[in-house]
């Protein structure tokens, strides 16, 4: 299909595109890669009046190492983050996730910015932003803010993000000293949505597990943090029967939605094994 | 802000500027084939799945179907008018031929345009990043074994290739 009529804008600076966006309010849609809004807005599931391209705020596309955060710009394109050695090596959690969303061509024009405002229930941006617990800088014609990943995703494709808002960068913490982190997703077709995916951080001190993070999607509107679920098995000796018990711990606590095509033993079943999966990588990495 | 009616653009393609008069909601797809007869680009599922459409901007595989030929202003769009040169098919184009990579040819234009881009950035790819990029193009005909074949030995001709330079 072919989307509905809008007015179109492409504007040069950042406060113009927030001048605009504050004087069109609700009726205006901002757009960046476009790789979710645009069939949206080729089915007719979104029919703003205006679009504000962000697409020439190229000052918006950095990676920049921020002390103890790497500080990301939101136009940031999925491919820059996956090849980036910097992100490889001070994040490699978010350089893992971006490499598997969508494919080649997608990667090349989706940003993050877009992904995290999209708030895709199966995205892996925002899972990776709630598990390290990133901050998400935003931005109105008035002052920004700072919003913890934790408070930003509110349901389903609907985020804290006000209507005059956009996304500036995104801060995530670095891969610190004895940390080994993994990404594991399921899907059925390579390139697809997630039924299930895990981002698992482990910190070693010695054998033993001295913070545990761990992010589920696949269980519910939002990325799932499961840091209250995994705090009993902090300060324990990590292997792989710690990994099991773990994993079995998520599994029972998950409730997630009962479908037909994907049933809820399913999906718990999965996210059984990804997040035992996960765990020993993470811990075999975090063991160097 | 532009209003909702059509506007004159100019669009870039193949490395000559076009006027079109178009809304700011017609497809860059919509544009190259229906304004600029380049009607190589092919346009199949309308968002974003298939790759059929996918064309090159900035010397980068991107998706006409998703991007507005509005967007496309003071870009460098290349589509697969511009590959074969004089009748001469480039390396890609000559080992699909050779190796069958084709049956009925409608994905084969964003197959071509995904992987001209692909073996510059990747000159020596392992079959498994051959098929990651692939699974962006969908083939309903050949089973893409052949597709396959063809994009390696098509790597294997570029680095043979008196000017290939490693990136």
């Amino acid at each position: 299909m072919k989307p509905a009529a809008f007015a179109y804008s492409r504007p040069d600076s950042l406060e113009e595109a927030l001048r605009q966006l504050a004087a069109s309010g609700e009726s205006a849609k901002v757009i960046a890669g476009g790789q979710s809004l645009g069939p949206m807005l080729n089915m007719r599931l979104a029919t703003p009046t205006e679009l504000i391209d962000l697409n020439d705020l190229t000052e918006l596309a950095y990676i920049r190492d921020a002390g103890d955060a790497l500080e990301i710009g939101a136009l940031t394109r999925h491919e820059q983050l996956a090849g980036s050695a910097l992100v490889q090596a001070q994040c490699p959690l978010l350089a893992q996730a971006a490499r598997t969303i969508g494919h080649y061509a997608i990667r090349q024009r989706g940003t993050l910015g877009g992904s995290l405002a999209h708030a895709d229930p199966a995205a892996q941006l925002p899972l990776i932003a709630v598990t390290l617990q990133a901050r998400i800088e935003v931005v109105n014609s008035r002052g920004r803010r700072s919003v913890p990943a934790s408070d930003f995703f509110l349901s389903a494709m609907t985020t804290a993000l006000a209507a005059d808002e956009i996304i500036l960068s995104v801060r995530f913490p670095k891969l610190q000293a004895g940390e080994g982190t993994s990404f594991q997703l399921f899907n059925r077709r390579h390139g697809d949505f997630a039924i299930v995916a895990v981002a698992a951080s482990v910190a070693l001190a010695g054998e033993r597990a001295a913070r545990l993070r761990l992010g589920l999607i696949g269980m519910g509107a939002v990325p799932l943090s499961c840091d209250d679920i995994v705090r009993p098995f902090a300060g324990r000796v990590a292997d792989a029967a710690w990994a099991a018990e773990v994993a079995l711990a998520v599994r029972e606590a998950m409730a997630p939605e009962d479908d037909p095509r994907i049933p809820a033993l399913y999906r718990k079943e999965l996210a059984h094994t990804l997040v035992e999966r996960a765990l020993l990588r993470a811990i075999e990495r975090a063991q160097g | 802000m532009s209003s909702m009616q059509k506007s004159s653009i100019t669009l870039t393609v193949n490395g000559h500027n076009h006027e079109l008069v178009a809304e700011p909601r017609k497809l860059l797809v919509d544009a190259l084939r229906e304004d600029l007869r380049l009607t190589g680009t092919h346009v199949g599922c309308e968002h974003g799945v298939c790759g059929a459409c996918t064309v090159l901007v900035d010397g980068l595989p991107v998706r006409a179907c998703l991007t507005y030929a509005i967007q496309m202003e003071g870009h460098e769009v290349s589509t697969i008018e511009s590959v074969a040169v004089d009748g001469q098919l480039s390396a890609l184009q000559q080992a699909l031929h050779e190796e069958h990579g084709l049956q009925c040819g409608f994905c084969t234009p964003g197959i071509v345009m995904t992987f001209e881009a692909f073996l510059k950035e990747n000159p020596e790819p392992s079959e498994a990043e051959i098929r990651d990029a692939l699974s962006g193009n969908l083939c309903r005909c050949t089973g893409y074994q052949n597709i396959v074949k063809a994009i390696q030995k098509a790597a294997e001709q570029m680095r043979k290739a008196p000017d290939y330079v490693a990136p």
